[in-house]
């Protein structure tokens, strides 16, 4: 067993109808602990309606690095936007 | 956190090759006001410099809360008690957000807080003064933290992304802080001859502490112009102070309080208040450690974590009996 108190990150859905958004972490040495962690840190002015807590460990994310060559190919396809077709200005609702 | 890898070994860390075309993207990348997130490259330095500033400022979240916890069971009223805990309540999740932050670089909690607790890492000045009277909880408020707030203010636009959040999560709870003290204040300068002599005597001890909150000045501010350069510190401590002191003046007077500075005058032609010569002796000293309540504050924080110490143990303990359960 560890000495050091895991890290979770906190995440809050601010009302119903809104999806949880990432506010921060907290440690705690369980999932119980961090919901509670998270709720007296992240929620004392009714910030919200719902919380998540996740260990920071089960993160995967992508590397900066990789950036450019992970979405790049996103800008050359101009013609996924709707403004990259042309339509007369008498047609309307288009 | 905002996923770093934190099993990432110092020595790693040191023998990064700083390159210059790294360097010239990063420098780029500042200057054209991107933030930096987690694991983007940055020079050691500017990590370095943030890990510094970050835990300081934590630090300090957390040390402030012992001065005004002084006064809680004494609070003159049960509103102005609620009103004090919920203050403090804040200090302490202040603290917590810019511990994250200073987690994202690489760094974890328990050395933060053993840097703190051996003396070699840093908080503000301010709190080694002792609050005296009920009016010191009041002055705190309105000149303590409206002195954060002008420098908080101006890091929501600091170049590392988790700091910048923490500001703006910061600011949006400062202002109630502010609004609080000087409202305690405004009760004690309508009152009675005692009440106002006590406002005027706390006015009178933290105007000055407060002005030293800035730092050096500007000349004299060995971390600035790097700091400046980097956009981690977006305005000089000068200009901050400044900024301070221009908007302190007019509310004193509402209060119908004096500054004490002989020198403190308004000046025309730059539009901004002179005022007079800071002692930065008694700031060294200050910085130094020196004086009693240096060492009562940071004693207070050692027994918090050693005498608390069998919670965090229990807790530890008992997630793990759990988890056994389950796995079995």
């Amino acid at each position: 067993m560890s000495n050091v108190t895991p890290i979770w990150e906190v995440f809050v859905r601010a009302k119903n109808g809104l999806s949880h958004r990432h506010v921060g972490s907290v440690h705690a040495a369980d999932a119980r602990g961090a919901v509670e962690a998270a709720r007296d840190v992240y929620t004392r002015r009714a910030e919200g309606v719902s919380l998540w807590v996740v260990p920071s460990s089960t993160i995967i994310a992508s590397d900066p690095g990789e950036a450019a060559a992970l979405f790049a190919p996103a800008e050359d396809k101009i013609y996924r936007h709707p403004t990259f077709y042309v339509v007369p200005d008498n047609v309307k609702h288009i | 956190m905002y996923t770093v890898d934190y099993s990432k070994p110092q020595d790693a860390r040191a023998a990064q090759v700083e390159d210059a075309d790294r360097l010239a993207a990063f420098d780029a990348r500042v200057a054209a006001d991107d933030f930096i997130e987690p694991k983007d490259w940055m020079p050691e330095a500017y990590r370095k410099t943030l890990i510094r500033q970050i835990s300081q400022h934590a630090h300090s979240e957390v040390v402030g809360m012992l001065p005004e916890g002084n006064w809680l069971t004494r609070a003159p009223s049960l509103r102005r008690k609620a009103i004090l805990l919920a203050k403090i309540q804040d200090e302490g999740g202040h603290g917590l957000y810019l511990y994250s932050a200073a987690e994202t670089l690489g760094v974890t909690r328990e050395e933060l807080i053993e840097a703190l607790h051996s003396g070699r890492a840093k908080y503000s000045t301010i709190f080694n003064y002792p609050t005296l009277t009920w009016a010191d909880i009041g002055a705190i408020g309105w000149l303590v933290d409206g002195a954060a707030i002008m420098n908080q203010v101006a890091l929501q636009r600091t170049s590392y992304g988790p700091y910048a959040r923490a500001m703006v999560r910061i600011c949006k709870e400062e202002s109630f802080h502010q609004r609080q003290g000087y409202e305690a204040l405004m009760v004690l300068a309508n009152g009675t001859h005692a009440q106002r002599r006590m406002a005027q005597d706390a006015l009178n001890r933290w105007w000055w502490p407060s002005l030293m909150m800035f730092g050096p000045p500007d000349d004299n501010s060995p971390n600035s112009a790097q700091s400046i350069r980097w956009r981690i510190k977006r305005e000089t401590n000068d200009e901050l102070r400044q900024r301070f002191i221009d908007a302190t003046v007019p509310q004193a007077e509402a209060l119908g309080l004096s500054i004490p500075d002989p020198a403190l005058k308004w000046n025309e032609a730059t539009q901004h208040y002179d005022c007079g010569q800071i002692d930065w002796e008694e700031f060294y000293a200050v910085v130094r450690g020196e004086g009693a309540t240096a060492k009562d504050r940071i004693q207070a924080r050692i027994d918090a974590w050693e005498k608390n110490a069998w919670v965090r143990e229990a807790a530890l303990a008992h997630a793990a009996k759990r988890s056994t359960k389950q796995a079995a």
